[in-house]
């Protein structure tokens, strides 16, 4: 950020004239304000596309009544979350109550500062980049237990139990994958890890090694667990906890924990892309076409859809099988796909291009066994299909 | 120092998203786990009972639709079956047809609410308006038939409100077909999803003994191996010239007494209502359906005891006549309460998720447990 801030003062030819440090606490406070205000602005639309999925999901139309086929409804939401009242429940602890959900959202903005999302657009080049964005990713679990112990109420105290239980377990299988392709590539950096799969889609990691492979899959169950969607919304389970830690929270404080989820989301799914599937890369090889921003936002958006798809389509687990799942299943597998990439990091290119070949066999299987589960178990009657 | 741990004691209810209405637990947690959850209803309770006292029989008809809301058919259908059967009537066989027709579609309806909220419980949100679809059709049909789309008041002592409405039997076959293929698309989204079966497998045995003693009936009853329907052991209307099997728990449908049997047994229902439906669709005889009788009937003295099938278990009418044109006691069996007995016997040492489970696939209906 320094660079482009030097860039920024050269290209107007005011280096002499602004104080280095006042202007780039100035570039700073814009930045961040970008940040939190596209932050809204992305929670707004994914709001209006889960809708508009899920009714198509589900066989309605959805909203319609706002705008051009519904499209201001978000917006007409917005502004009304934004005039309710804040209720603050009676014996809560206020200031734990007022402060949770802005330290959520803290949590779910600041790892948006070290996405690469174009080879020139960067707010932070760190080169502890994943370190950070893990790091700062898990700031709200903080401020959702802060808001299930500060709500007073029972629910919002069995949801913030829920949330701490369920966030921290699933980050050890989520950072197991993840450095499953730090020691393949060999960089921190998220710049360097999409500039490592450049020239094409056989260069994306998912398809470069067998175990960066499985990795993803590791990553992109426990990234859903992680952000709290379906399957793995314990902790705000309807059915059974009403809302969960924000049970007692309405108004703007309310809208600020359902943006953070969403940008959440939109972080989780972003790191996804850096590691697995190319960062910024368009798949050809060569620069990527109308600059990779656009390709980067596309891919999040594939695997938004597929989050999105995935919530209106599975049940909620139970707590004892997410966590069974997460200790028994997601780290063993977690931990293997580390020590099959630690060993294919020290292979030299004849090995790396076996493993490329592995690499997509693997794919092909699982994308075989699926389709094969599929076609088996359509349309099965329901009485003697299955018995036990 | 150890530290200091307690039971919390948490209200589920009246105002929850999963106590599908007013009633109220008070469930004895201990972090996840509930150690007990008692059930406290009375929040819908409206007399019914000793209201009916001061109507005529055919004004009771209204009140029993709701009873059960869901299925408000089959209460109106086992309540002139008891009146009739106190008075000796015979119904002729066109509104015997058309009683059945709606009755088994109201089955159908009730159990996909059941499927739906159910599969809400479990915090599955598509199978909850896939169902709801479907079920939209049916109150559509019954709108056109009784002009109703929740409480019909169809059934008359003696017959019918109204006879079928030209044309209507051909919106029942096709809605019948394109259900058909809905609930197969419905199986495989909800009913063989990995994650339905590990949420419910094993979740609130209820054994075939424990079922008994309780009183349960209906498709719990028949969840935990019991072989047994009213419509078939003790047939009222035509159901003894019918042909349809009765789903029971077991090895035939995967499980026994847990919530994915109870799930299984109404899912299978649904498919007998279909072909119970299609029977009487078949041959209805001409005929007039109203009622042959007075409109302020005088039943002799006497009292009479009739149980029908209700898509909830058994409900029962007892009638005890002083020669009025007004019932001198009426007394209601009501399914749901009998079934919501054994609630808190199988919600011990559970987990939370579990409890909401349990109370979802027991399908309470609140308006019946309190009447």
């Amino acid at each position: 950020m320094q660079g482009m801030y030097e860039t920024l003062l050269a290209a107007l030819g005011a280096e002499r004239v602004i104080p280095f440090s006042v202007g780039f606490a100035v570039l700073v406070v814009v930045f961040a304000l970008f940040a939190a205000i596209m932050g809204a602005v992305v929670a707004l639309i994914m709001v209006l596309a889960e809708r508009k999925i899920s009714a198509d999901i589900q066989e309605r139309i959805g909203p319609n009544r706002v705008g051009p086929m519904g499209f201001f409804q978000t917006v007409a939401d917005a502004v009304k979350l934004l005039t309710k009242e804040n209720v603050l429940p009676r014996k809560a602890d206020s200031i734990l109550h007022y402060c949770a959900p802005t330290l959520v959202f803290t949590g779910a903005l600041l790892p948006v500062a070290a996405i690469a999302w174009s080879n020139r657009i960067v707010a932070a080049d760190l080169n502890i980049g994943v370190l950070y964005v893990v790091g700062t990713a898990s700031f709200g679990v903080i401020g959702r237990l802060m808001a299930g112990w500060a709500s007073n109420n029972k629910w919002s105290l069995l949801g913030g139990m829920r949330a701490a239980g369920q966030m921290i377990s699933y980050e050890i299988p989520n950072s197991i994958a993840i450095l499953s392709v730090i020691v393949l590539a060999g960089t921190l950096n998220l710049q360097e890890l999409s500039e490592a799969q450049m020239g094409g889609i056989h260069q994306w990691f998912v398809f470069r090694s067998p175990f960066a492979f499985v990795a993803c899959l590791i990553y992109l169950v426990s990234s859903l667990a992680e952000v709290n969607r379906t399957p793995f919304d314990l902790p705000e389970a309807e059915s059974e906890l009403v809302s969960g830690y924000h049970t007692e929270y309405s108004g703007i404080r309310w809208a600020i924990f359902m943006m953070s989820e969403y940008i959440g989301m939109v972080v989780v799914n972003a790191v996804a892309v850096a590691l697995f599937f190319g960062g910024w890369n368009g798949g050809l090889p060569g620069e990527p076409l109308l600059g990779g921003w656009i390709w980067y936002l596309l891919k999040i958006a594939v695997l938004m859809y597929c989050q999105v798809w995935i919530r209106f389509v599975l049940p909620r687990l139970r707590i004892d099988q997410l966590m069974s799942l997460c200790w028994k299943n997601l780290v063993p597998l977690g931990l293997l796909a580390l020590l099959g990439a630690s060993v294919q990091a020290l292979m030299g290119p004849t090995g790396q291009r076996v493993m490329m070949v592995a690499a997509w066999l693997v794919f092909g299987g699982f994308v075989t066994l699926l389709f094969v589960a599929v076609r088996k178990t359509r349309h099965v009657p329901a009485q003697g299909g299955f018995s036990g | 120092m150890p530290l200091k741990t307690e039971e919390m004691i948490l209200n589920v209810g009246p105002q929850h998203p999963s106590t599908h209405g007013v009633l109220r637990l008070e469930v004895t947690t201990d972090g996840e786990l509930v150690t007990s959850a008692e059930p406290t209803i009375g929040y819908l309770h409206r007399c019914f009972e000793k209201y009916a006292e001061t109507l005529t029989y055919q004004q009771i008809i209204p009140y029993t639709d709701r009873l059960d809301y869901l299925s408000s058919m089959n209460n109106n259908f086992g309540f002139v079956v008891a009146v009739e059967k106190l008075m000796g009537i015979h119904v002729c066989e066109r509104a015997e047809r058309i009683r059945v027709i709606m009755a088994e579609l109201n089955r159908i309806a009730s159990h996909l609410m059941f499927i739906g909220s159910f599969s809400n419980d479990l915090g599955a949100m598509t199978p909850f308006l896939w169902c709801f679809r479907d079920r939209e059709e049916i109150l559509k049909i019954f709108e056109e038939v009784s002009g109703a789309r929740l409480l019909y008041n169809y059934y008359r002592i003696g017959g019918l409100a109204a006879d079928l409405t030209p044309g209507i039997e051909e919106k029942i076959y096709s809605f019948l077909n394109q259900f058909e293929a809905h609930m197969l698309e419905l199986d495989d989204l909800f009913t063989r999803n990995a994650i339905v079966i590990a949420r419910l497998k094993g979740v609130g045995m209820i054994p075939r003994e424990m079922a008994i003693a309780y009183g349960l009936s209906g498709p719990m009853l028949r969840a935990s191996g019991v072989d047994w329907d009213c419509r078939r052991d003790e047939p009222y209307s035509i159901y003894a010239s019918l042909r349809f099997e009765v789903p029971v728990g077991g090895e035939k449908l995967g499980a026994l007494g847990d919530c994915y049997a109870r799930y299984l047994v109404r899912r299978a229902e649904i498919d007998q209502s279909v072909s119970l439906v299609r029977q009487c669709l078949a041959d209805i005889p001409p005929g007039d359906v109203k009622e042959q009788v007075k409109r302020n009937v005088r039943p002799p003295v006497g009292e009479v005891y009739v149980r029908t099938e209700n898509p909830r278990g058994e409900i029962g009418f007892y009638l005890r006549s002083d020669g009025s044109t007004k019932p001198s006691r009426v007394k209601v069996r009501a399914p749901s309460f009998c079934n919501m007995s054994v609630f808190s016997r199988i919600s011990k040492d559970i987990l939370v998720a579990d409890m909401i489970a349990i109370l979802g696939s027991v399908d309470i209906v609140l308006g019946e447990i309190d009447r």
